[in-house]
């Protein structure tokens, strides 16, 4: 691959090409796809490596002595080496492959919390975060009898760290926090929350989800304790998550769920667990989606992190600029330093409507709460429609999604 | 002129003038404290929320209906169309007519007009605005929820309606 070398705003084009289904119509007109925040599309790369794998190498992984299950095994381990490179992990054995974000928190919240916590504990989480990084932690909290604490944001959607410092005390036992808010676009200084956290020896979960596709994300300059993310944000198939976890802590935290895969020894009086990474997945994993997710990062990897960042940065700007200028358009999350996902407002159109409206013309964007339900609260609102960016995207599909919130005020003028 | 824009559109038929009117200016918008009958229907993809409101006569019959709730356009309207057509009517004509406008609107796209209630559109003229939802099926359940909540209401049943 040559994407490396190429400059951004050159080679946008061809980073189009790379994915196949963005090459075709809906509703009778060009697809436009502002939806990656949802779920981001797959290069042909990745859709190939994982047909490849279907039709060469299915077996199941660390089990057969036979070619097929080797090439598997040697497959899906090069993907977590991969994982591993891509989020600068200090050891494969830290990066625990999951089923998605959730499944990562759900495993923190239930693994590391809850045997550690009582009444009296608090778990810090924010305003901003989506439900897959609020509700593990309450579950924790009913279990447990602990407190969860929810840090304000300001009115533009940032947190505010003012606020934000007086609640880290010392019986706060944990720390949430996403990198990047989904329905907003807000980056967090999650460095600096980590620094804070760290001073005060309060673990942080960093939810991913949004900042790996966007983001160059190193574990080790973070200094985070846990980073949960999920495949399919980041141009990988559904159902592949990563919890990066700080070895020292995963090695005390008991297994998350029981079954094969995890297993050094089992007999009816006890069972020894296997060794970290693979303590915490049992059972037949997605094989070939973890290989869809190496492919991944390889496309990623030659595209460059840095392209990407530099050149989302740019068409988001534009986007903002445009969608300001468009009359009744109310922009909700402005903050100083964004992802390229953009919430907003027409007149009074419920932005339900706006999403049929947009499809008709063959534009996607995400409508409603986007599983942010306390954001749309602090607003006052009840739903945004939302454009999410990336790389693939250029400034025609943000032109017709222009033309396209014209077209509402016309049907609803 | 592209191909695209020559083609009917079939958005200004979802969106009619009667639907934008309902959907701004809602009829019998608020709550009944003296319901003899209510019920919630609940969108849980969307969000749509609302409650409807009824008192019934020891007749069987519906005195006055309203409802309150936030939505999309197709809902509310729905929901406000709803209210105008069924104060006057008995419990049993409501549910008639619940069932002539959830078949009609789930029957899939305009044109397929077999087993269809030929005296529907002399009935329930107004109604006939919600035929835009046909051409677009996600949006079949935002026309439909004020109708399952009134079915839930006028059948006592306790946990809130879904369209789900």
């Amino acid at each position: 691959m040559t994407h490396a070398q190429r400059q951004p705003a050159a080679s946008a084009a061809d980073w189009r090409k790379d994915f196949p289904i963005l090459d075709q119509t809906v509703n009778g007109r060009p697809l436009v796809y502002l939806d990656s925040a949802a779920s981001a599309q797959q290069p042909a790369a990745v859709i190939d490596a994982v047909a490849r794998y279907h039709r060469e190498s299915h077996a199941n992984v660390h089990r057969g002595v036979h070619t097929l299950s080797h090439r598997a095994t040697d497959a899906y381990e090069g993907a977590r080496d991969k994982i591993r490179e891509f989020i600068n992990a200090a050891n494969r054995s830290e990066v625990v492959l999951t089923s998605g974000t959730t499944e990562s928190i759900n495993l923190v919240a239930q693994s590391f919390c809850r045997p550690r916590i009582g009444p009296g504990d608090k778990i810090l989480i924010t305003h901003l975060e989506h439900h897959a990084n609020i509700v593990p932690w309450q579950l924790v909290c009913e279990q447990t009898g602990a407190e969860l604490v929810v840090a304000p944001i300001d009115d533009q959607g940032q947190l505010d760290l003012d606020a934000l410092w007086p609640l880290m005390t010392n019986d706060v036992f944990m720390m949430g926090i996403g990198h990047v808010s989904n329905a907003l676009g807000t980056i967090n200084p999650v460095k600096e929350i980590i620094a804070q956290a760290r001073e005060r020896d309060i673990p942080v979960l960093v939810d991913g989800a949004q900042g790996v596709p966007h983001l160059s994300v190193d574990v080790q300059d973070l200094d985070c304790d846990f980073y949960a993310f999920s495949g399919h944000k980041m141009f990988a198939p559904t159902g592949t998550g990563v919890l990066y976890g700080r070895e020292s802590l995963l090695e005390c935290m008991p297994p998350y769920q029981g079954g094969g895969d995890m297993i050094l020894e089992v007999s009816f009086e006890s069972t020894t667990y296997n060794e970290l990474p693979y303590k915490f997945e049992a059972g037949t994993p997605n094989i070939s989606g973890v290989i869809g997710f190496g492919a991944a990062i390889d496309y990623l990897q030659a595209v460059g992190m840095s392209c990407v960042a530099e050149y989302e940065s740019k068409l988001h700007d534009y986007m903002v600029s445009k969608l300001a200028a468009v009359d009744g358009i109310r922009l909700i999350g402005t903050a100083n330093n964004k992802a390229s996902v953009q919430s907003f407002l027409l007149d009074d159109i419920h932005s339900h409507d706006l999403g049929t409206i947009l499809d008709h013309q063959g534009i996607a964007i995400r409508t409603g709460h986007h599983c942010a339900m306390p954001v749309m609260t602090r607003f006052g609102i009840s739903g945004t429609a939302r454009a999410s960016l990336a790389f693939y995207n250029n400034a025609d599909d943000v032109n017709r999604l222009i033309d396209g919130l014209q077209k509402a005020r016309k049907i609803f003028g | 002129m592209t191909a695209w824009a020559a083609k009917k559109d079939e958005l200004y038929d979802l969106y009619r003038e009667l639907i934008l009117d309902h959907a701004r200016k809602p009829r019998h918008f608020g709550r009944l404290d003296q319901a003899t009958h209510t019920a919630q229907g609940i969108n849980p993809l969307c969000g749509d929320k609302l409650s409807l409101y009824f008192i019934v006569d020891d007749n069987g019959q519906i005195e006055t209906v309203s409802f309150e709730g936030s939505g999309c356009a197709i809902s509310m309207a729905s929901a406000s169309l709803l209210t105008d057509t069924v104060i006057g009517l008995r419990v049993d004509q409501a549910e008639a007519v619940f069932d002539a406008i959830t078949s009609r609107l789930t029957r899939g796209q305009a044109g397929d007009e077999s087993d269809i209630d030929v005296n529907f559109e002399a009935r329930y003229e107004k109604l006939v605005a919600l035929d835009g939802v046909r051409e677009f099926p996600s949006r079949v359940k935002c026309a439909t929820l004020a109708w399952h909540a009134l079915h839930s209401a006028l059948n006592r049943q306790a946990v809130p309606a879904t369209t789900e």
